[in-house]
């Protein structure tokens, strides 16, 4: 605070408590109308104060949705998504940062352009690798002529297939694949000092020995950073896991799941089953959010800038 | 700056890059490719391959009046959310980097809506603005047939663009507060001392200094709103009523997996594509260079 002024205080505080409703108002209404009875939650306007179906609301939704097994879906992409970027990027990062090697710049630019262009916009396509993700290498070797020599020589025609729809590998792959962590890791490795990687080179240990023993221990906050960023957003991912999908009874996440909650246009409009399932749907990333917030913030950050 | 210090390991580097480099290629590089292959080819109906047909698919969509007035909603939708979320979060912020007693915790709630996935925050938004349940549906009692998002365009484009600007304010807010912290205590001290009030200091010393900020976050925030709006149309308006609501990111969705036409569905995202780098473009080059108050 630079002055005494008790009636700006005042103003900040009335702004600032303001704020707090906004963006309260569309937690609290969730929560609210989760907890109430159907006859409760058809009144308009609807009331501000709590009543007591949650847990049965909850139950209800938790069957109409089978959010059990959706549940553990979205539970093993999210780690997937989090555990593969933040070993990938780490590795990729040190690879670009530590070593001299000619392609380096190349291979970094290859990756950072990744970030230009969201999944969303190259949907369709990204959908059709998907069905054989090992098109690409099919169509090297045909460019190559090594299919055709291969069957001249042996008689085998060769076709690489690798069907990644509805598996945990589609789900969690393409969302792996940008450049997000990798350059948060560039970012903070480049600031590692020069005489560490001397000192350890003094000391006898080779590169990896390196990367194990110093770099990873002292990336700790950077990953913890990451790994709430890629949590989050994995998590709350709709569009990819609607598409790859077909099979949403076995490998369906929550999120897919809150449309089916939504009361059908004719039907009951029993918004409280809907609200109580939204309510544990958004749960988890929430909750990673406000325990991690000091680390992610800076992650947050330092990863866009 | 170099660094001196530098492994030389043959092999090594190449075999620590090659998994995150092979995904890059098979899930961001070949797609890309094939985006741009299936824009300028149809497929024939009865089998036999694509055929080259130059930029027939894309004077398709461009001769396609409703495509025009799908873009033009497309950037109103982006240009309001970008406005009003960072609106609404340079606010919070300028106010919580006063820390005043307590504002801590306004700090971390603000924060929230980060984590929220669209689609749940827009099953709770319909619930909210729906027009026989909730809260904004209230006033349909008193003037009925005031409010209604299922047969009004112009409610349900204002519904989904509320909900996707309150789900940005977390992450805009983030940002401006941490640019506010960066300013040094002393210019604001200065600015105090030469009378100028908060406001006038917002305005004349912290919103200047930010401006760095500020443009990253338009171009950001644009492209979010470009691109990450699928899940909040899906689950509250399918995109209707009548096309109400349909956003770039939506018809590609919707002729592309619904139509089948892979190719104006391509040459769709070869357009948003060009779009979003363009955007980044000129946050690289022309915000970068344009905005420097070092």
């Amino acid at each position: 605070m630079i002055e005494r002024s008790p009636f700006f205080d005042f103003v900040s505080y009335a702004a600032m408590i303001l704020g707090l409703f906004l963006v309260l108002v569309p937690f609290w209404i969730t929560f609210v109308a989760g907890s109430m009875s159907l006859p409760e939650v058809a009144r308009v306007p609807i009331s501000m104060l709590p009543s007591g179906h949650l847990f049965e609301n909850i139950q209800t939704a938790w069957v109409r949705a089978d959010l059990g097994p959706k549940m553990v879906n979205s539970l093993i992409v999210a780690s997937g998504v989090t555990i593969g970027k933040i070993t990938l990027a780490a590795l990729s990062a040190f690879s670009i940062v530590f070593f001299n090697y000619r392609a380096r710049m190349l291979c970094f630019w290859l990756i950072f352009i990744t970030l230009m262009l969201p999944l969303e916009v190259r949907i369709v396509p990204t959908y059709s690798i998907a069905a054989n993700a090992l098109l690409p290498f099919q169509f090297l070797l045909d460019t190559l002529g090594i299919t055709w020599l291969i069957e001249t020589v042996s008689g085998i025609r060769v076709g690489l297939e690798w069907n990644l729809l509805n598996s945990y590998t589609g789900l969690i792959l393409p969302l792996v694949a940008t450049a997000t962590g990798t350059f948060l890791y560039r970012q903070f490795f480049m600031t590692i000092p020069d005489e560490l990687v001397e000192a350890s080179k003094m000391d006898g240990s080779g590169p990896l020995r390196f990367f194990w023993d110093v770099l990873l221990p002292l990336s700790r906050t950077n990953m913890l950073a990451l790994a709430t960023i890629m949590f989050v957003s994995s998590w709350n991912q709709y569009l990819w896991p609607l598409l790859i999908t077909t099979d949403r009874t076995n490998y369906g996440t929550v999120v897919m799941q809150l449309k089916a909650l939504i009361p059908a246009q004719n039907g009951t409009p029993d918004w409280n089953v809907t609200m109580a399932g939204a309510l544990i749907i958004m749960l988890p990333p929430l909750l990673v959010v406000a325990l991690m917030q000091r680390w992610f913030v800076r992650g947050l950050i330092s990863r866009d800038k | 700056m170099e660094r001196r210090a530098y492994y030389k390991n043959g092999g090594l580097p190449w075999l620590l890059i090659a998994p995150q480099l092979i995904l890059v290629l098979v899930f961001f590089y070949w797609p890309t490719t094939q985006a741009l292959y299936w824009a300028f080819t149809l497929e024939q109906p009865w089998g036999g391959g694509n055929t080259w047909v130059g930029f027939a698919n894309f004077l398709g969509i461009f001769r396609d009046g409703q495509y025009w007035a799908m873009v033009g909603r497309s950037a109103f939708y982006a240009i309001a959310t970008t406005a009003i979320s960072m609106v609404i979060a340079l606010t919070l912020a300028a106010f919580v980097d006063r820390s005043l007693k307590g504002t801590k915790l306004f700090q971390s709630v603000f924060v929230w809506p980060y984590a929220i996935a669209a689609p749940a925050a827009g099953v709770a938004f319909r619930f909210i603005f729906s027009p026989d349940a909730g809260l904004v549906g209230a006033i349909n009692q008193i003037w009925p047939g005031l409010w209604n998002p299922a047969i009004n365009g112009a409610h349900a484009l204002a519904m989904v663009i509320v909900c996707h600007a309150w789900l940005g304010i977390g992450y805009n807010f983030i940002f401006f507060l941490a640019a506010l912290q960066m300013i040094p205590r002393s210019l604001s001290e200065a600015g105090a001392m030469d009378g100028a009030r908060p406001f006038r200091r917002m305005m004349d010393l912290q919103l200047p200094l930010i401006t760095p900020t500020v443009f990253f976050l338009i171009i950001m925030n644009l492209i979010s709103s470009f691109t990450d709006s699928f899940g909040l149309i899906d689950v509250m308006t399918e995109g209707g009523p009548i096309g109400s609501t349909e956003v770039m990111v939506y018809n590609i969705y919707v002729d592309g997996f619904k139509g089948l036409d892979y190719s104006g569905a391509a040459a769709q995202s070869i357009v948003l594509m060009l779009l979003v780098i363009a955007l980044t473009f000129v946050q690289f080059k022309w915000v970068e260079k344009r905005v420097h108050y070092n």
